[in-house]
């Protein structure tokens, strides 16, 4: 449905538009970062596009599987003429050097609040953000805990822990359900708490 | 006049052919706090739902002498701590807790709010126990309003005995008992 979408951005950006691909009915462009703004833009504004509704903007971290590792993943509706598009941008080395794109805030409003999730769960550098602060983590919170070398039995907790020795027999020190543990390996932390 | 719960009777008042009772002050004094709890709700996720059953009419925590939820910490003795506490909550749930007069009891409502449950990530507190003492747990996801009876009992129980010490609702079933039966997950050797 929206295929043409595809067809007017390749037509109109070129060598920008790194592929496409469209399946069961979704259509994506991976693009080049440089552009992000620039296409934001003008999927807003061109009248066969008219890309009015934001809806959602996020992150994914392909660490050791893909180079540049992290892909920021943009949806976009269109009210006016029915159709959808998804955008994906590749930034950042596998030392998280350079994980940076353009805001697109300046572009839909809606946008603020997903930079900063965004921002707060991966990292992402949105440059030209209004007010890039963490939205969901506390200020104190170090590090970007859905990065894939994030540890993940790190906690960071703001008030000290009491050391309970007399713990019931249930609860160890273990406590919770560790069901991924058991069957994966992950990250861990140089203290486990 | 008896006060009883979870198998245990205890002698509040005896009465005497000359008309006197004679009781013991603490004795008296445990009796009259176990009837009048009053709590302060501290809701956070989806066990809200079953708090709510259990403060309805059909499972009727007034019973109990536990009816009459109070907004401030300062005018309640029974924190109830109902559902998943983050990280970032854990300071405010602390201080809320030592704002409480004494006596104090904590009940750790649900399975997030006695160990973690299932979060077991970066921004989840695994039980409530981590920051404040917990006088009762009832696990479950979230747990049946006859569970979190039985917890109010064994509460008032522990009141009446003046026993501080940490007490868990039994599940109906043992699940080691049935443990045969759930799928076993394949367990990576630790050594690293």
């Amino acid at each position: 449905m929206s295929k043409r979408v595809l067809e007017i951005l390749k037509s109109r950006f070129g060598a920008d538009i790194y592929e496409t691909h469209s399946q069961f009915g979704d259509d994506t462009a991976v693009v080049n970062p440089e552009k992000w703004l620039e296409i934001a833009k003008f999927l807003r504004d061109d009248p066969q596009c008219a890309m009015n509704m934001f809806v959602d903007l996020t992150a994914v971290d392909w660490l050791g599987r893909q180079t540049p590792r992290f892909e920021v993943v943009l949806h976009l509706h269109s009210f006016e003429r029915n159709h959808r598009i998804r955008l994906k941008a590749r930034i950042g080395d596998d030392d998280a050097n350079g994980v940076e794109i353009d805001s697109l805030v300046s572009v839909w409003i809606g946008a603020n609040w997903f930079e900063r999730e965004c921002f707060d769960m991966f990292g992402v550098h949105f440059k030209g953000h209004p007010d890039l602060r963490r939205i969901l983590m506390y200020p104190e919170f170090v590090g970007y805990p859905l990065r894939k070398d994030y540890p993940a039995d790190k906690i960071q907790p703001l008030v000290e822990l009491r050391n309970v020795p007399d713990k019931l027999p249930p609860f160890g020190l273990d406590e919770g359900m560790p069901f991924g543990r058991q069957t994966h390996d992950y990250p861990r932390g140089e203290e486990t708490n | 006049m008896t006060s009883g719960g979870a198998g245990t009777t205890i002698q509040v008042l005896e009465g005497s052919e000359t008309g006197f009772a004679t009781t013991k002050f603490d004795a008296l004094l445990n009796w009259a706090r176990k009837y009048s709890l009053f709590q302060y709700p501290f809701i956070t996720a989806c066990c809200a739902m079953e708090f709510m059953a259990m403060a309805s009419p059909r499972f009727d925590m007034a019973r109990f002498g536990a009816e009459a939820p109070r907004f401030s910490p300062r005018q309640s003795d029974l924190l109830w701590v109902v559902g998943t506490i983050s990280q970032r909550q854990a300071p405010a749930l602390k201080r809320i807790y030592e704002q409480m007069a004494d006596p104090k009891y904590v009940f750790a409502f649900g399975t997030c709010a006695s160990c973690g449950g299932f979060y077991d990530n970066y921004t989840t507190l695994a039980g409530i126990d981590k920051v404040i003492p917990v006088d009762v747990y009832v696990p479950g996801c979230p747990p049946r309003p006859e569970a979190v009876i039985d917890g109010l009992l064994l509460l008032q129980d522990k009141i009446a005995r003046g026993d501080r010490t940490p007490a868990i609702v039994k599940p109906r079933r043992d699940p080691t008992v049935q443990a045969g039966n759930l799928v076993r997950l394949g367990k990576k050797s630790t050594a690293t």
